[in-house]
C-alpha cells in the first residue's frame, strides 16, 4: 500500500515531517490532585494524578492459598501492563522521589480515543498531571513517535500508518538536559536510517515540550491572577 | 487553559472574560514574569551567594525549577512557590482534620499531606478539662473522644522520628459537629493571625484551616475551664436536681435552628463558589460574598450556578480596582 503520495503527503494530508494538532488541557478532574487531558490528532487520552499521599495496603489472598483452588477471571491484558510499566518507569525518572518520604504517587491514564501513538500521548498527559498536582520533577518528559514507511521517515504515526506493521519507534526525552528516557522500537530498521528517525521524533518530542511548557506558563499566570494578593 | 466548570451562556461567557481580564490587568503590574514551569532556568546574580530553597535544583551551575509555580526571593534566598499542590505544614498552622484510625495513644488524621498527621492522646486537653496523667483507662476510651471520620479541628506541632504531629491543648480545638467541610486547594488559603471567626449576624462560626480544609459551623460558645469550674461548683445542686428531665434539655441542646442551618448553608457555597472561581479565601471575601447572595435575594442553591459565579467575579474585579486605588 502506499503511505506517502508521488506528491510528498500522506494518507491523512500531512507531510512526512509534520505533526497532528496537539491539544492540553489542565484540571479535567475535579476530585484529583492533578489532571490533564491530552489530544494528538484524534489520539485522545485522560490522566489523573493522585498523591503524594499515605501508602496505602491492600490485601488480597491468592488463588493458591486455600486448601481447593479459587479460580478468577485473569485481571489485565498484557498490553495494558506493560504500557502502565513504561510510563511508570518514564515517570519515575524525572520525578524527585527523595522530596517525598514515606508516600505514593498513583498516576491513573485512560485512552478515550485511540488513533495511534497513544503511548506517547499517555506519557505526554501523565507529564502535565504531575506539574498541575505540584510534585518536584527534574524536567518534563515529552514523547513522540516516528516510523518509516516507503523509503521515508514519518513523524507522529496515525492507527493506518502504524498498523502497516512498519518500523515504530516510541522516544520519550528530557528536552532541558537532552536526555533519552524511553526508547521502544517495533519492527527492524537499518542502523543508519534509525538515527535519521530517532533524531525525527526528539524534533516532534521538543515541539510537544514547548507546547506544554507554554500551557503550564499560562495556566500557572491564570492560578497567581484568580488569586489575587 | 483550565477552565472554569461551568455552563455558561454567551453573554455570562463574555462578562466572565471581561472580569477575569480586568483581574489580570489589575495583577500584571506588580510581577510580570515571576511565573516559572518545571525545567526553567531561574536568573539569578551568582555573585551574591544565592541560597536555594524549595522547588529549585541545581543544574550545570544555573538554579531551575523543578516546580510549577512563583519565584519568591528573600534576601539571597530564591524559592519557587507552587501553586495547586498538596498542602506544606509549618508549625503553629491550624489545621482541620479527619481522623482515619484509632491507634495506640494517637489518633491518624487525614490532613490532606503527604503523609497523616498524629494527634497524640497526651497532646490534648481531656473533654472535663482536668490536668492529669492519660491513664490505660483513658487509652481503651479514645473513641469517647474521637471516633473514625469525626472531624476535628488542631496545630500543628511539629515534626517527630515518626511522623507529622498536631496538639489540640486548648478548648477551642477539638470536635466540630453540626456543620459543613469544604476542602479547597491549600494555596487559597493564606495564614493569617486569626483562623477561628465568628459571624455574629449569622451565628454561625467559620474556621479557615491553612490546609485547606474550611469548616462552616453553628456557632459555640468557647468554654473558658476557669469560668465553668466556678458556676459548676455553684450550679452543682441544681444540676442534681434536674437530672430527670436531660433528655429533653438535650433534645433542645442539639437542635440547631433552621435559620441557622441556612446561613450555614450560604456561607458553605460562598466558599465553594471562590474555591471554582480560584480567588482567594478570606473572612472579609466570604462575607462580601454572603451579604452579596442576600442582597440579590438568592436561594442557596442558587449560589452554586453560573450567573452568581460571573457576578462574584465582577464585584470581586470591582473590589480588588477599589482596595488597589486606596493604595
Amino acid at each position: 500500500m502506499e503511505y506517502v503520495s508521488p506528491e510528498g503527503l500522506r494518507l491523512d494530508g500531512r507531510r512526512p515531517m509534520e505533526m497532528r494538532q496537539i491539544r492540553a488541557e489542565i484540571g479535567a478532574v475535579s476530585k484529583a490532585d492533578g489532571s490533564a487531558i491530552f489530544e494528538m490528532g484524534n489520539t485522545k487520552v485522560i490522566a489523573a494524578v493522585y498523591g503524594p499521599r499515605e501508602v496505602r495496603c491492600e490485601y488480597s489472598m491468592a488463588n493458591f492459598s486455600t486448601g481447593d483452588r479459587m479460580r478468577k477471571p485473569k485481571g489485565g491484558d498484557r498490553r495494558s501492563t506493560e504500557i502502565s510499566l513504561v510510563i511508570r518507569q518514564t515517570m519515575e525518572a524525572c520525578i524527585l522521589t527523595h522530596l517525598m518520604p514515606r508516600s505514593q504517587i498513583d498516576i491513573y491514564v485512560q485512552v478515550l480515543q485511540a488513533d495511534g501513538g497513544t503511548r506517547s500521548a499517555c506519557i505526554n498527559a501523565a507529564t502535565l498531571a504531575l506539574a498541575d498536582a505540584g510534585i518536584p520533577m527534574r524536567d518534563l518528559v515529552t514523547s513522540c513517535s516516528a516510523g518509516y514507511l516507503n523509503s521515508t521517515p514519518l513523524l507522529d504515526l496515525n492507527y493506518v500508518e502504524d498498523s502497516a506493521g512498519g518500523p515504530d519507534v516510541t522516544v520519550g526525552i528530557l528536552p532541558k538536559l537532552d536526555k533519552v528516557t524511553l526508547l521502544q522500537m517495533d519492527s527492524k530498521l537499518p542502523i543508519d536510517i534509525l538515527e535519521n528517525v530517532m533524531q525525527l521524533a526528539t524534533e516532534g518530542c521538543k515541539a510537544i515540550a514547548n507546547y506544554i511548557r507554554e500551557v503550564l506558563l499560562e495556566n500557572t499566570k491564570q492560578l497567581e491572577y484568580r488569586r489575587g494578593v | 487553559m483550565r477552565e472554569i466548570q461551568l455552563q455558561l451562556s454567551q453573554t455570562q461567557k463574555v462578562r466572565l472574560q471581561k472580569a477575569l481580564e480586568h483581574l489580570e490587568s489589575l495583577s500584571s503590574k506588580v510581577n510580570s514574569d515571576a511565573s516559572v514551569t518545571i525545567a526553567d532556568s531561574i536568573p539569578v546574580n551568582h555573585e551574591d551567594g544565592v541560597l536555594k530553597g524549595h522547588g529549585t535544583a541545581d543544574l550545570e551551575g544555573e538554579v531551575v525549577a523543578t516546580l510549577c509555580g512563583v519565584v519568591e526571593r528573600v534576601n539571597k534566598l530564591v524559592y519557587v512557590r507552587a501553586l495547586r499542590s498538596r498542602y506544606k505544614p509549618e508549625v503553629g498552622d491550624i489545621v482541620i482534620g479527619r481522623v482515619i484510625e484509632v491507634a495506640q495513644k494517637r489518633w491518624r488524621l487525614d490532613i490532606n499531606y503527604s503523609q497523616n498527621a498524629y494527634l497524640m492522646l497526651s497532646a490534648m486537653n481531656m473533654p472535663d478539662g482536668v490536668q492529669r496523667r492519660r491513664t490505660a483507662l483513658d487509652e481503651l476510651n479514645m473513641r469517647c473522644i474521637f471516633e473514625e471520620a469525626d472531624v476535628i479541628c488542631a496545630e500543628v506541632r511539629g515534626f517527630q522520628q515518626d511522623g507529622l504531629h498536631l496538639q489540640a491543648r486548648s478548648q477551642k480545638y477539638g470536635k466540630l459537629t453540626t456543620g459543613q467541610l469544604i476542602t479547597v486547594t491549600p494555596y487559597l488559603v493564606k495564614r493569617q493571625k486569626q483562623h477561628f471567626h465568628h459571624l455574629e449576624q449569622y451565628g454561625i462560626d467559620l474556621i479557615i484551616g491553612c490546609n485547606g480544609f474550611i469548616w462552616v459551623g453553628e456557632h459555640v460558645e468557647v468554654r473558658d475551664d476557669m469560668v465553668e469550674d466556678q458556676v459548676n461548683q455553684s450550679d452543682s445542686q441544681v444540676s442534681i436536681r434536674s437530672k430527670n428531665s436531660v433528655s429533653l434539655e438535650e433534645q433542645e441542646k442539639n437542635y440547631t435552628a433552621l435559620e441557622t442551618r441556612k446561613y450555614i448553608c450560604r456561607a458553605a457555597n460562598a466558599v465553594r463558589v471562590l474555591s471554582t472561581l480560584g480567588f482567594i479565601i478570606t473572612l472579609e471575601i466570604i462575607k462580601g460574598v454572603i451579604d452579596l447572595s442576600l442582597s440579590t435575594n438568592l436561594d442557596i442553591h442558587d449560589m452554586l450556578g453560573s450567573e452568581f459565579c460571573v457576578l462574584v467575579a465582577e464585584k470581586e474585579a470591582e473590589r480588588r480596582s477599589s482596595t488597589k486605588k486606596k493604595r
